[in-house]
Order: structure tokens, then sequence, then C-alpha cells
């Protein structure tokens, strides 16, 4: 029987990303994956179908509210919600196609079942038609991801009571959505249903929306999906959520004690996601998950038995693709006696509603924290010209620096296409330049991205062009 | 408080870049007036950075880097005052400086000199390479600075077979390697060298000559010449003499190819090449051919030394329509120089052997140079080149002949 030099369980972004490095690396490498299509939550159930329905309904409100205001007279639109389904489970497929294309090409061994350590070399997995088959393995990466996690109180019938996963598949766009959770996935999904036509209550436990990234993200990103219709409810504890026939019924208590009672045809879960470690035989192999259910790891991201690694959701850190991809090559190349980084304060933070917010580096709360001796410099969308020919007026740039050096400490940004502008913060970080540094390279015009130019030269010496 | 900046030089029409060399003084010494602070290479020579100002030095541009001409390489802060020899506390300055560094933030002494970026950071932990100078802005390490210091970097494969099946060799005594940046002379000499050979159809004859003659010329007359002239008889006096001489008579080994025309010079600018600390140099007499003995020697004397102290500079060295090189202070018998480009022809001398030679039908004992002419064959005929190097032995071998 054929020994692999690594499995990977699991074949979402950190997973199928360390399968082709190992494979690059030259190892003789299988992937196993208990759902029938490649790519995980992230191709499947999260980031792809999320950002199709996001472009779809996005085009819609933009056919319905704006093109008037563009001289483009449009009448009678209608939504055709199945197509706009179709249309994403179109590209779903198309990108998992595009994994299996992948795996072929770097001659990885699939194998499709739900597997189950038997010792620290053995891996036994079911099929889904029952079938049963061992791989034998020098090492192993856990990469099984997170599922949707829910509250106390809160138990998802996925019917009326919904995780994103279901939110992405619903029959009909919903009247009236009760979102419960602020956070990125919470906000992105009632941005869609919010374009579509539904009312959208969001009820947030803690005192801000998107927890994570700088507070100045936070206020604006509220500020403008007020404008464009959502309801915010911060500060609310939900207690309990219970739903019949085609209606839900949120209790919440808010800060100051008051019994509050959101009512809607669907509530959707989005109050985080907790690693999936289930029925994978941990136990045989001496690995315990912490309490909130992650692998612990050292810095080589391997796990108490040597040469079984864990990766991505599954271990401690942000829950983001990107994130897990860096450490599935990180691990590869660390088993081929490489020796990679990464740098995780350089790993970017995004929420893809319109306009979009991201973040990188330290949050000014952080640096308050530390009592840092920062400074910041900022620029408004609306003083660009690109930002005034689309329209996309909304938002800003701001950047913290070094108050001494000049080196650049964080950037957060909601805009249009903040998403993209990201990644020239991410280069600026890795290369610790300075505010200045970025403020004497030359950006394009008319461009969003020379927003960010102009807040680096507001951080440099409060010398921004255009303002 | 005032700053004094101090700009690269330009060392000559032909140089857009220097490399800072080395810094003869550290950040935040007292530095005097005309002191030199700093040894700045370029492809031709190493010129020093003299201090401008007397007061504290606050170096900007790191030792490996590359800058243009006028950049800024360092600031002296005149106000700072010279601290007592035994207290090395210099408060004001310190305080000051840090100053200047917020203002010239972007071109300063970066915060992020030494910062590897993502690749480079990975090459230098993979390799275990301690002090890798940074060449990027700021000071901050590229993978080019790591590829440059560090040893071949195995690819991803490489590396992965390396780890997961090879046994390290086992190995006995100390296999220790010790890697230096080469400096910007060297690697621009590198390029010269291999160019040279590349791009011009070169080859090399030799002769020998029976060294007797000069070598009683010289002891007859060196006394009186060093009291006349105060400058040493050597050979290099007399063998610039018989080149010349010879060059009058065949002019195309001081011609030079300039693309599809010939260049030919009424006048010798004799490149000697002279051994300095940093490599080999070739200052250049000029119009030797009208110099006299002692003009040349003095001449000489003055570009070695400057050559030797690093001082010379880059007019000094450019425009030679021939050379000699000397392979013979170092015990060379026999060697075929490289030409010095434009050049068309060198001449290379070598070490004074008594070898036995057939005179008038017997055998004597005489001290015997091997001497080796390479040139151009593109623009130098063979029949010339070996009729110059003949005249050259000629010349020597009689000297009196060089009189008329």
């Amino acid at each position: 029987m054929t020994k692999f030099d690594t499995t990977i369980i699991g074949s979402g972004p950190g997973g199928y990303v360390a399968a082709i490095r190992c494979a690059q690396l030259g190892m003789k490498t299988a992937l196993i994956e208990r759902y029938s299509t490649l790519g995980g939550t992230c191709l499947n159930v999260g980031c792809i179908p999320s950002k199709a329905l996001l472009d779809s309904s996005e085009h819609f409100e933009n056919a319905s509210k704006h093109f008037e205001a563009h001289g483009i007279k449009a009448e009678k639109i209608k939504l055709d919600w199945p197509r706009m389904r179709q249309r994403k489970d179109d590209v779903v497929t198309q990108t998992c196609t595009g994994i299996e294309y992948l795996m072929k090409k770097n001659k990885i061994t699939v194998i499709s079942g739900h597997a189950s350590f038997k010792d620290k070399e053995t891996i036994s997995v079911s099929a889904a038609d029952g079938k049963q088959q061992t791989v034998n393995t020098e090492r192993v990466i856990i990469a099984t991801g997170s599922k949707p996690s829910s509250i106390p109180g809160v138990v998802c019938d996925k019917k009326r009571i919904i995780t994103s996963t279901e939110a992405l598949s619903l029959e009909n766009v919903p009247e009236k959505l009760i979102v419960i959770g602020g956070g990125v996935i919470g906000l992105e999904l009632g941005s869609v249903y919010a374009r579509l036509g539904a009312e959208v209550q969001v009820v947030e436990f803690l005192d801000r929306l998107i927890p994570g990234m700088d507070f100045s993200l936070a206020k604006e990103v509220q500020r403008i999906l007020k404008k464009q219709g959502m309801k915010f409810f911060l500060s609310h504890s939900v207690q309990r959520v219970s739903s019949k026939g085609k209606k839900v019924k949120v209790s919440a208590v808010n800060n100051k004690g008051v019994d509050v009672e959101f009512n809607g045809d669907y509530c959707l879960v989005a109050v985080g996601r907790k690693p999936y470690t289930q029925n994978l035989g941990l136990e045989n192999i001496g690995v315990t998950p912490d309490k909130q259910g992650r692998i612990p790891v050292n810095e080589n991201l391997e796990t108490a038995v040597p040469g079984i690694y864990a990766i991505g959701d599954v271990v401690a850190g942000a829950m983001l693709a990107h994130k897990a991809e860096e450490e599935g090559t990180f691990v590869a190349e660390k088993m081929a006696g490489q020796k990679p980084h990464i740098n995780y304060k350089a790993i970017p933070g995004v929420l893809y509603t319109w306009p979009e917010a991201a973040g990188v580096g330290f949050t000014e709360d952080e640096l308050k924290a530390e009592k840092y001796n920062y400074k910041a410099g900022s620029f408004p969308f609306k003083a660009l010209g690109r930002a005034r020919a689309s329209m996309d007026t909304d938002g800003f740039v701001k950047v913290l620096a070094d108050r001494e050096t000049d080196e650049i400490l964080g950037i957060h940004m909601v805009g249009a296409r903040a998403a993209d502008l990201i990644a020239e913060a991410v280069v600026a970080l890795e290369y610790r330049a300075s505010a200045e540094d970025i403020a004497r390279m030359s950006h394009a015009h008319p461009t969003y991205a020379e927003a960010i130019k102009e807040a680096m030269l507001d951080a440099t010496e409060k010398r921004s062009i255009h303002m | 408080m005032s700053i004094v900046e101090i700009k690269i030089p330009s060392p000559g029409e032909s140089i857009t870049e220097v490399e800072i060399g080395s810094w003869l003084k550290a950040d935040g010494d007292y530095v005097k007036l005309d002191e030199t602070i700093c040894e700045i290479e370029t492809d031709k020579a190493t010129l020093p950075l003299i201090a401008e100002s007397s007061g504290v030095l606050k170096i900007i541009l790191q030792e490996g880097e590359t800058a243009g001409i006028g950049d800024v390489a360092c600031s002296i802060d005149i106000d700072a005052i010279q601290p007592e020899k035994t207290s090395a506390e210099t408060p004001s300055a310190s305080s000051e400086t840090a100053e200047v560094k917020e203002k010239s933030v972007s071109t300063a002494d970066s915060y992020a000199a030494g910062h590897p970026s993502p690749a480079a950071r990975k090459m230098i932990a993979e390799q275990g390479i301690a002090n890798v100078s940074g060449g990027g802005p700021g000071g901050r390490i590229t993978k080019a600075d790591v590829q440059e210091q560090g040893r071949q970097v195995p690819d991803g494969v490489a590396a992965a077979e390396s780890v997961l099946q090879m046994e390290p060799a086992e190995a006995s005594g100390s296999r220790n390697k010790k890697r230096e940046r080469l400096s910007r002379l060297r690697r621009k000499l590198a390029e010269r060298l291999v160019a040279v050979k590349n791009e011009t159809a070169m080859l090399t004859t030799f002769n020998e000559v029976d060294m007797q003659a000069i070598l009683d010329l010289r002891s007859q007359s060196k006394d009186v010449f060093l009291e006349k002239y105060k400058v040493k008889l050597g050979f290099m006096g007399l063998f610039t003499k018989a080149c010349t001489e010879a060059l009058k008579e065949f002019p195309a080994v001081n011609a030079q190819l300039d693309g599809e025309e010939i260049v030919f010079h009424d006048y010798v600018d004799m490149g000697i090449a002279v051994s300095a600390p940093k490599g080999l140099m070739v200052p250049v007499v000029r119009n030797a051919e009208s110099l006299t003995l002692a003009q040349i020697e003095t001449e000489i004397a003055r570009l070695a030394k400057r050559a030797r102290d690093n001082k010379i500079s880059i007019e000094e060295m450019e425009g030679g329509t021939f050379s000699i090189t000397n392979g013979g202070v170092f015990g060379s018998m026999l060697s075929t120089p490289i030409l010095n480009p434009p050049q068309s022809a060198i001449l290379g001398m070598h070490n004074i052997v008594e070898r036995p030679m057939a005179v008038n039908g017997k055998v004597e004992i005489r001290p015997v140079m091997y001497l080796a002419l390479s040139y151009d064959h593109r623009i130098v005929d063979g029949q010339q080149s070996v009729s110059f190097l003949v005249r050259v032995k000629e010349n020597l071998e009689n000297p009196t002949r060089m009189l008329f």
C-alpha cells in the first residue's frame, strides 16, 4: 500500500493551497474531503457565493436606485431571484471545478470521505456510500476549518432560523430579516437582502459593528449602511429566538435592561464560527482541542504530536481564507526544511459591503492601549475626482504612523474598492514603509488609490494636496 | 541648530553612481574640517569624502549603499560642541540629531535599515546568514542583497529533496567559509576584464631582452640621477621611454578603435599599472613622449603614491593610449597581460633572471627579462606588433639608441 508523504484533511483554501505547495516541493500528497466538491466553506458556502450575491444585488440596487442620477432611465426593473441564485451556483461550480483541475495538474491524490485518525500515521476514510479506506501517511495537515456557531438560547432550525450557509440559498427574498451579529458575515448577507428589498435589522451584542476592525470603520460603515436602509440595534443581548410557521421572533435585552422584541420571517444567526474537529479521531493521536475547540499548535503550526500540523480556522487567529492560505504554504515549506515566515500583523481584514471596508496593521484603539506615540492622517473619498465621477464618494482612508520615525503602523479604509486597495497597504507594512515613502510614490490619476497617497501626505506633515 | 549637508561630489564626467565604501567615522562622532570621513567607491577609483565643517557627524547613506552624485551622504551639526576627549557623552548632539532624522525621514538612516523583505527574510533564515547589508531604500534588505551575499539558494524542489532524502556529508576539520561583498571597483574590474576578452581579438607576442645594458646604465647613473632630480632612476622610466620611441614608429599600436574609425594619437599617454590596496589601478603619464626620463620618473612616483593612498582621481586614470604592466615585481616569469580598453596594446614586463645566452657563439650568463605584448589584432597587424616589440627590445639593449 502506498504511503503518502503528506496527507491534508480538508480542501478549503488552507488545505488545497497546502496540498499544491507540498506537491510543488516534491511530496507525494493526498487530500481528503468529506463533501462532494472541493474548496471548503470559502468556495462552496462562504467567500465566493456571498461575493456572487453581493455583486448581483449591487447591480440590482444600482439599476433601481442610482441609474437615474447617471442619466439612465430603466423602467420596471424586476428581480429574478432564482436566476440570481443560479448564477451564484454556477460561479461556485466553476470555481470548485477549477480546484479539481489544480489537484490533477499537481498530481495530488484526492480522497472523498470523512477522515478519522487511527494513529498518527493512519487515517481511515469513510466515503458517503459507506466504503472504508485506509490512508497511510508520513505527516498530516489538519485543515478541517470551521462551522457557523450559535449562542445560548438560539438553535438554528436551518429553515427560518438560519446560518450563513442557508442564507445563500433562500427560496425567497425575506420580507423582514433579522440578523444576529454585526460582524462581517452578518453585514454582507444583510446587505444582499437589504438591496433586494428586505427590511434588515441587525442586532449586535457589542456597542459597535465589525469587531476587530478599526473603530472608525465601524462607525462609517454603520452610517453608510443605515443610509442604505439597514437598521442597527447595538448593545443588545439576544436571549431567545423562536419560530412559528413563517414567522420568527427574537427576544433581546438592551444595555438599559429593557426587553426588546424583533419580529421577522427569517433570522440569520451570524455570531461567529467554531473550529470543526468532529469525529476526527484526535483522541487517538493524543491531540486535545482547547476550550474554544481550536487545535493547539506551536509556532511551526505543529501540534503536540510531531508530524501532525494544523492550519486555518481550526487553529487560533483570524478566520480568514487568506490567513489559512498563508499557513498552508508555511507548513508545506516547513516540512520541506525551508524557513518561511508569516507576518500576522500584515494580514488584511475586509468587509465586502458597498462601499467596502478594509484594514491592516494596528488599529487606533490598539495603539492607544499601548500608549504608542503615533500620528494619524486621513483623506475622504468625496475629495477625490475619481470618486465623484463614479458617485462613490462615501468613506475615507486613514493611516496611522509612528510619530518619530513615520513608519506606517496601520491603514484602515472604507470606500469603493477598498478590498483591492488594501493590497498596497500590505506591501507598505511588509516593507516597513514610512507614510512619506508612500506619499512620494506616483499613484495613477484619477483612481481611488489616490486617497491612500493623500492620507499618507496628511500623515506626513498634514500636507495633503486636495484638501 | 545649523546642519551642513555633505553631498556626494562628482568624481568625473562619466560617473553617475557611486557606492559608499566605508565610513571612517562613526555616527555621532565629532569630525573636524577637512578630515576624511568616508571612502566612496566608484567604478574606477576610491575617493575620499571630506568634512566640510567641524561638528557632529550624522551618517545618512550606509556602507554598501549605492548613491547618485549630489545625494546627501551625511550631515554635520556644526553647533555641536567638541566633546571632551574622556567623555563619550554628547547629549546636545544626540537630541539634535534625532530631530534631523525626523525631518528627513525618507532619505535618512532609516528605522527600517536592515529590515528584510518577506522573501529576503525567508532566505536569511534558511541560509543562516547574519549581517546582510541592506541595499534597498533606507537600508532595507532586498532579495537581491541576500542572493549576492548568500550562497546559491536551492529551488523549492531541491530544498525539499535535500531535507527528505539526503544525509549530511561527514566532514572533519574546520570548513568555515568567509564571504565578503565585492567592492564596486572589483565588480567593475571583473566586468571589464571579461568584456575585453569577449569584445577584442586579443593575442600576445613575446620576446626577450638582455638587460645588461640597462643594469649598467642604472648602476652608473643612479646616484647622479637621484642627486640631480630627487627621484630614483627606475626601470619604469626607461621602459616608458623605450616604448614611446617605438610607438612613434608604429602608430597603430598607440591607436584605438572607435566604431568604424581608427583614432591615431600623436602623443603617448602612458598608463602605468599600479597595485593599490583596492585592486589594480592604471594612472596615466600625460605626453610621455615629450617628457625627459626624470620627468617621467617624477610623475610615475607621484601617481603611484596617490594610487596607494586611495587619493587618485578619475581624471588621472582616464585617456591612456598605451599601458605598461610589471608583473616582474611579484616574480612573474611570463604572462599575457589583458588590454586596458579602449587601448590597443599593453606591454608586460617580467622578472630579470640570469639565464645562459648564446652571445657571439659562446654561452654567457646574462640578466634576461621576457617581454609580452598583448594587442588587439583587429587594428594591429602581427607585423606591426612584433616589429614594435623588437624595437622596444633593441631600445633597451642599446639605450643609446633612445638618444637619437
